[in-house]
């Protein structure tokens, strides 16, 4: 930053510079992690960090801190409120960290000790920094804190352990041990990333609060756009360990210097652009064919066992149909049964009432050879590329493994076919004797695509596909589906939490909550004028990638927020 | 079909690195795995070839050499008669050549010892991979029975056994399958729980997805994931298995007579040990060296395979 000396800022990072050792060799170092870093905090000013993954974005953050492995190098400097942290001794970093620097992470489930009641560890915090303060002090401290990041029952989650809250609530007592020794800056590492965007919108209304009444500075660590848009006030830009760019969010957003940030912001698919040309173009291209390829009617699908308790409802009567050729997006935040359902159109799942018909043959009342054949016309993609490709095969097997298993192809017809596939999916065809580790998350999801589309299905089954992916990533692995439907065809059941990522790519969408579909309509219709009060809620809580567009947003979210009695975080 | 994405940089191909080779390579580079592998193979060229190697010397286990005795029954000579021909002294009592009984010793240990493990993985991969893939009432009662021999007094009962098996049974290859026989619970429930945490995974819901029989998700995608954790297994059980077996003939309940074992030597060497240590301390030595050796290999084995306990 060329600003200078400027006298609010209570964080200054310049010049910092990260390096990890490389096991191989001790001798040659790699390249650094982060490079030539520089930015200030200043006080009542939110500043964000974006960069995608492996940009340093977190190693620069945990470096502020002191709390990177010891194989890491920092050199540069890194000044809290004029005091230099690095190189400084343990006691003085152990009085910065909790005491004047606050910390949330990304995971709220783990960040807390699953032995400890909430209340003892937010009072253990409190006393770390203060340790001759009463018990009763303490404790009151505790409650008023819970209370102050709006939590409605204090006592009651001052008691709780860490499994008996939700993410929300758990995010939300995170904050408030982050906030107990009143900190001057608070690093946020993805505060929002785990949690569904409901709940997102409440803790980023808090911290918003947060910066306004303690006058807080606050480095946010992201990758999501929207959350950008919405609480920053200054942006960082970072890839692959250097900051490209640097300035005020309206400048980021509106007139983005470096041709990087602007890649970024045109790869985040946004829910403003609704009616563009390359719809329309890929409607055309879909054929218009009207059968059915998919449908369900009534289902209830229920873990546990039946009877006695009668198990867990995951989904209580879902209805609705996919022609051919077409994209059903089905929209839910977690635990609303979305998942469940599309493993239920694999077969996966048994039905406890109702049907699911696939290719015209009833999942229920299939027998297992015609189950198997109906398996064939069946493509699955997976969130998690990682996990969901074998790491001991190669990928030219992995992809063909429906071959092998459906078809008597030998093994010089299949390593045609993956070479084929390979191409359709637009990676190299020297990836067909890689193991998966040795390709990126989207050379994986591409591998995993293209194992799904080896026996040309009637259905696709899609489930989160993207969101293990970086955003440029994504809209690479979006475009990909987009052009292999309109080529082969195929029907796909498109399972997501992002509403942007549902409207870029569905003809019509399912809107699931608590297991109960509750919206149903195109795609243009529910997405832009919704008729359930849910999915209002639902599209106002999703963060845009404008801060202006976003700010309209959270008035609306906020007032419909009002409205609904059952919003607990 | 577009080429526009085929150049972006995601879609760069790092260069290929075999899974073997830089096993390899890692286990080259820890002092411990080299060492203990050295001794391994020390010992299987020794077994292998015993033949040839005592023939060097011109002896063999089992003839008597009186004259290298004193009147007691003491070898003559410093350290227990070790001389040109005699590399480890010999036998107090017999003159047997020491060197011989060792050699031929590690064939009966190795034997075995390998044998017996080869036979409790299988056992222990076959129990284990099923009951933890498919579940159920098969895996409830499966599970139940790894409990029992988990719980039985196998010593005991090997004691017995041996005491009651006919005389013309041959006794290394009944005892390699006795002790095999009791060796695979601690194997099936290592192997149950990494299949219970694959049958999870994604890449296993995918397979079945697609339609693949149970038998060919349990070969093709279960198991190639176990295959690390077995084969750690196994080289840390060996000297279990060599210990059994020594431990069987030290209470002379192992193999008989004249074949030649650690175990029983040692415990003959036992009653000699104030008037001559070398006998005791050769066959000792020998034990020790091989069931340390197998135990660090599987130790760096298990390091150069599990990429999270990276040490330097």
């Amino acid at each position: 930053m060329s600003q200078g000396d400027h006298a609010e800022a209570v964080l200054a990072v310049s010049a910092l510079r990260i390096a990890f050792a490389r096991q191989a060799g001790p001798a040659d170092l790699a390249p650094p992690a982060v490079d030539l870093v520089s930015f200030e905090v200043e006080r009542g000013r939110v500043l964000a960090l974006v960069g995608e993954s492996g940009s340093g974005k977190s190693a620069t953050a945990m470096s502020i801190l002191g709390l990177l492995p010891g194989s890491a190098e920092v050199s540069g400097s890194v000044r809290l409120e004029g005091r230099e942290l690095i190189g400084a001794d343990a006691a003085h970093l152990r009085r910065v960290r909790g005491g004047r620097i606050g910390t949330i992470f990304q995971e709220p489930m783990s960040a807390f000790t699953p032995a400890y009641r909430i209340g003892w560890q937010i009072a253990e915090a409190i006393r770390a920094h203060d340790p001759r303060r009463p018990r009763g002090q303490v404790r009151a401290r505790t409650l008023e804190l819970l209370a102050s990041v709006g939590l409605r029952d204090p006592e009651r989650v001052a008691r709780a352990y860490p499994h008996e809250l939700s993410g929300g609530q758990l995010q939300r007592a995170m904050i408030a041990m982050a906030i107990s020794c009143d900190p001057v800056v608070l690093i946020a590492d993805e505060p929002t990333t785990a949690l569904d965007v409901t709940v997102q919108a409440g803790i980023l209304e808090l911290l918003r609060g947060l910066r306004a009444t303690r006058g807080t500075a606050i480095l946010l660590i992201t990758h999501d756009m929207g959350v950008v848009a919405d609480l920053a006030d200054d942006v960082v830009v970072m890839r692959r360990g250097t900051v490209v760019e640097t300035g005020p969010v309206q400048q980021i957003f509106s007139a983005p210097a470096h041709e990087y940030t602007r890649e970024l912001l045109a790869a985040v698919p946004t829910l403003a652009t609704l009616q563009t040309s390359q719809r329309d173009a890929e409607e055309e291209a879909a054929p218009l064919d009207e059968t059915l390829a998919a449908e369900v009617r009534d289902a209830v699908i229920a873990y546990g066992r039946r009877g006695r308790g009668g198990g867990v409802v995951a989904v209580s009567g879902a209805s609705f149909r996919i022609p051919r050729g077409r994209t059903f997006g089905l929209v839910g935040e977690s635990g609303s049964g979305k998942s469940t359902l599309g493993r239920a159109f694999a077969g996966l799942l048994p039905l406890r009432s109702g049907s699911i018909e696939v290719a015209g043959i009833d999942l229920a009342a299939a027998s297992a050879s015609r189950m198997r054949a109906l398996r064939r016309s069946l493509g699955y993609v997976f969130q998690d590329p990682a996990s969901s490709i074998n790491p001991r095969t190669l990928v030219g097997d992995a992809v063909t493994e429906p071959l092998r298993l459906h078809t008597s192809a030998s093994s010089v017809e299949r390593r045609a076919r993956a070479a084929e596939l390979l191409d359709a999916v637009h990676l190299p065809r020297t990836t067909i004797d890689r193991f998966p580790h040795e390709l990126s998350g989207g050379q994986r999801q591409r591998v995993a695509i293209a194992r799904a589309i080896a026996l040309n299905p009637t259905l696709l089954i899609a489930d989160e596909p993207t969101s293990a992916l970086d955003v440029s990533v994504q809209a690479r692995v979006l475009e990909l589906l987009a052009e292999l439907q309109s080529e082969l065809g195929f029907a796909c059941l498109f399972i997501s939490h992002d509403l942007a990522v549902v409207q870029a790519l569905a003809d019509e969408v399912g809107v699931m909550r608590r297991g109960e579909v509750v919206e149903i309509g195109p795609a243009d219709r529910v997405l832009t004028s919704p008729e359930h009060p849910y999915t209002r809620r639902l599209l106002a809580a999703a963060p845009v990638a404008d801060p202006v567009a976003q700010s309209a947003r959270r008035e609306l979210w906020l007032a419909l927020d009002g409205e609904d009695p059952e919003v607990a975080a | 079909m577009t080429t526009t994405t085929a150049v972006r940089d995601d879609l760069a191909v790092p260069t290929r690195k075999t899974g073997f080779r830089t096993l390899l390579g890692k286990l080259a580079r820890d002092p411990w795995a080299v060492a203990s592998s050295t001794t391994i193979v020390v010992f299987v060229l020794a077994a292998v070839f015993a033949d040839q190697l005592t023939g060097i010397t011109g002896n063999d286990p089992y003839t008597y050499h009186q004259d290298l005795l004193d009147a007691k029954g003491q070898p003559t000579g410093w350290g227990g008669g070790i001389g040109a021909d005699h590399w480890f002294g010999v036998e107090p009592l017999t003159g047997r050549d020491l060197f011989a009984i060792v050699v031929y010793g590690a064939r009966t240990s190795l034997f075995i010892g390998i044998s017996a493990t080869v036979l409790s993985v299988l056992i222990g991969t076959i129990v284990g991979i099923t009951s933890g893939y498919f579940g159920g009432w098969y895996d409830r009662i499966v599970s139940r029975g790894v409990d029992v021999m988990f719980g039985f007094p196998t010593l005991v009962f090997l004691i017995a056994l041996m005491a009651i098996i006919p005389a013309d049974v041959p006794r290394p290859p009944f005892i390699a399958l006795v002790i095999g026989l009791f060796g695979w619970p601690g194997i099936s429930r290592i192997v149950r729980g990494q299949a219970l945490a694959l049958r999870e995974r994604n890449f296993v819901v995918a397979s079945k997805a697609m339609g693949a029989r149970s038998w060919r998700i349990v070969l093709g995608q279960v198991l190639p994931n176990v295959g690390a954790t077995i084969i750690v297994v196994t080289s840390i059980i060996i000297p279990g298995m060599i210990a059994a077996e020594a431990a069987l003939s030290f209470l002379g309940v192992g193999v008989t007579p004249p074949t030649p074992s650690w175990g029983r030597t040692i415990g003959d060497a036992v009653l000699w040990v104030r008037t001559s240590p070398m006998y005791l301390v050769f066959p000792g030595a020998a034990l020790f060296l091989i069931t340390l050796a197998f135990n660090l290999f599987g130790d760096s084995l298990r390091d150069a395979l599990d990429p999270r306990t990276a040490r330097r």
